[in-house]
């Protein structure tokens, strides 16, 4: 039954190969987990979004190339912003359609007091490294910073990119993650939700990071791209190095 | 008043009034991502029709009351501006503009994969610049690029054509004079890839052969207008290619 099943299975297009909604990718009978970027129609199987085919053994995924939202899945870490302050806990921006809250027992580790102000521990516009501890479709996202490296963001910079290109800035097996830290010797958090958090020795190996994240937004579908970024930080410190002795 | 005389639609060589034979398509230009701020955006030229279309979203719906517990809302205006015609138009939604922006939710409605996204608005913005004849199927096409172009997943791509009669012959593409003065005119919207028809409106007269023959003629425009579009959304990756 099994090989049955698969010999009448095909897959249309070769690997890295970029698709747009209505291109019919496979036929047949997958056993693919559900996926919103995949729409099936009697054993047709249709893109939904522009994004990149990658096949698996016998079966395939779509890598999504555009999407400016998150959407939260339980025990994702997230950068959240907070957007407002209220008796128990923080209205928290996590880029994505639905607001986040954070409650002030998860961060103070006991109930808040009355009259207690809670803008004395985050006010708006702190950022906040947390976790999605609960969320379905009927309820909104619920935050928790119990657990290690969690809490209020206190020095660094923030940036923002599109969340579907966050695979891409870990890269496989963290390698574009450790390339970027290595080389420019910067601290850096990528949190799911698309937001980047970096902590730089110098102002100027900020700029080179931020500039590569930027690169790597915009050019994720492109083969090679490690070593194309590589190239560029590599570039980009050579001239700061002349600058600096010039000056 | 002065009359303006019915002009002749087909003239004697079997040509329309713009050069064209009855089967045959006004040029055609579409990009996406043309609007920075916005999360998805496009804009397509269809002969001197000319539309700019953003999306936003899926976002929170406000007034929260009126976000639904089992899919998006859509929110959509379709707008001419001021410029657009010929007479200035006043830029205050007019009862027609308001038909339309309900047209088109309702076929982009059909396209989005809505119940992904429960409590959440899409809204959806589409401006006409220039208005020369199939300004909602331009607008329509627009908006569903820009759709795309924002990442949210849908089934298929729009392609739409408008058909209809001048002078007794059955035309693609309707231009403005055909529009004005023709027997018929019939849009079709459609997703090509899972055959589902999004929008079909007809106004005028045509006989049950007629009709099955402008159908026939539509489908084989919205294929090569289907095949642009695609082309076009993998052309804003293909040219970083090469870089």
């Amino acid at each position: 039954m099994d090989s049955n099943q698969n010999s009448n299975n095909k897959i249309y297009f070769k690997s890295r190969s970029i698709v747009v909604p209505g291109d019919l990718i496979a036929e047949g009978n997958f056993q693919i987990p559900w996926s919103p970027y995949i729409y099936k129609l009697g054993n047709k199987y249709y893109s939904t979004v522009i994004g990149i085919v990658d096949p698996k053994d016998s079966t395939f995924e779509i890598i999504p190339l555009e999407g400016s939202h998150y959407y939260p899945r339980v025990g994702d870490t997230v950068i959240g912003l907070i957007e407002d302050v209220e008796l128990y806990g923080w209205i928290v921006d996590i880029k994505a359609p639905y607001s986040a809250y954070l409650p002030a027992l998860s961060l103070l580790g006991r109930p808040v007091n009355i009259g207690e102000d809670l803008r004395k521990y985050l006010d708006i516009g702190d950022y906040v490294i947390a976790r999605v501890e609960s969320f379905d479709r009927t309820i909104n996202p619920v935050l928790t910073v119990k657990g290690k490296g969690l809490g209020r963001l206190n020095n660094g910079k923030i940036i923002d990119i599109m969340p579907v290109k966050v695979p891409r800035v870990i890269g496989k097996n963290k390698s574009m993650y450790e390339l970027l830290t290595s080389e420019t010797g910067c601290e850096m958090i990528v949190a799911q939700n698309g937001r980047i958090w970096a902590n730089c020795p110098s102002k100027d190996m900020e700029e080179v990071l931020f500039l590569s994240i930027k690169t790597i937004e915009r050019e994720s579908h492109i083969k090679g791209l490690t070593d194309r970024i590589k190239e560029l930080i590599e570039r980009k410190k050579g001239e700061l190095n002349v600058t600096n002795s010039k000056a | 008043m002065l009359q303006i005389q019915k002009p002749k639609l087909i003239l004697d060589n079997g040509l329309r009034l713009d050069g064209r034979r009855p089967d045959e398509l006004r040029p055609m230009k579409m990009e996406v991502g043309v609007l920075k701020n916005a999360d998805g955006s496009a804009i397509v030229e269809v002969g001197n029709t000319k539309i700019l279309a953003a999306v936003y979203g899926p976002r929170e719906m406000h007034p929260r009351h009126l976000a639904l517990p089992n899919r998006a809302v859509l929110r959509v205006r379709y707008h001419m501006t001021p410029f657009s015609t010929d007479e200035r138009k006043n830029p205050a939604p007019s009862r027609r503009e308001i038909e339309l922006s309900k047209v088109i939710r309702e076929a982009l409605e059909a396209q989005i994969l809505v119940e992904q996204f429960p409590r959440t608005s899409i809204d959806v913005f589409m401006e006409v610049l220039q208005a020369d004849a199939g300004t909602r199927l331009a607008s329509l096409m627009a908006a569903s690029l820009a759709v795309v172009d924002a990442g949210i997943p849908v089934r298929d791509l729009i392609a739409a054509v408008a058909v209809g009669k001048a002078d007794g012959v059955v035309v693609l593409d309707l231009n403005e004079p055909e529009d004005m003065w023709g027997e018929a005119d019939m849009p079709v919207a459609m997703m090509p890839s899972i055959g589902q028809i999004n929008l079909l409106q007809l106004n005028g007269n045509m006989t049950p052969e007629e009709f099955r023959q402008g159908m026939e003629l539509a489908m084989k425009g919205i294929n090569i207008i289907y095949n642009l579009e695609k082309e076009t959304l993998k052309n804003k990756y293909a040219e970083l290619k090469e870089e």
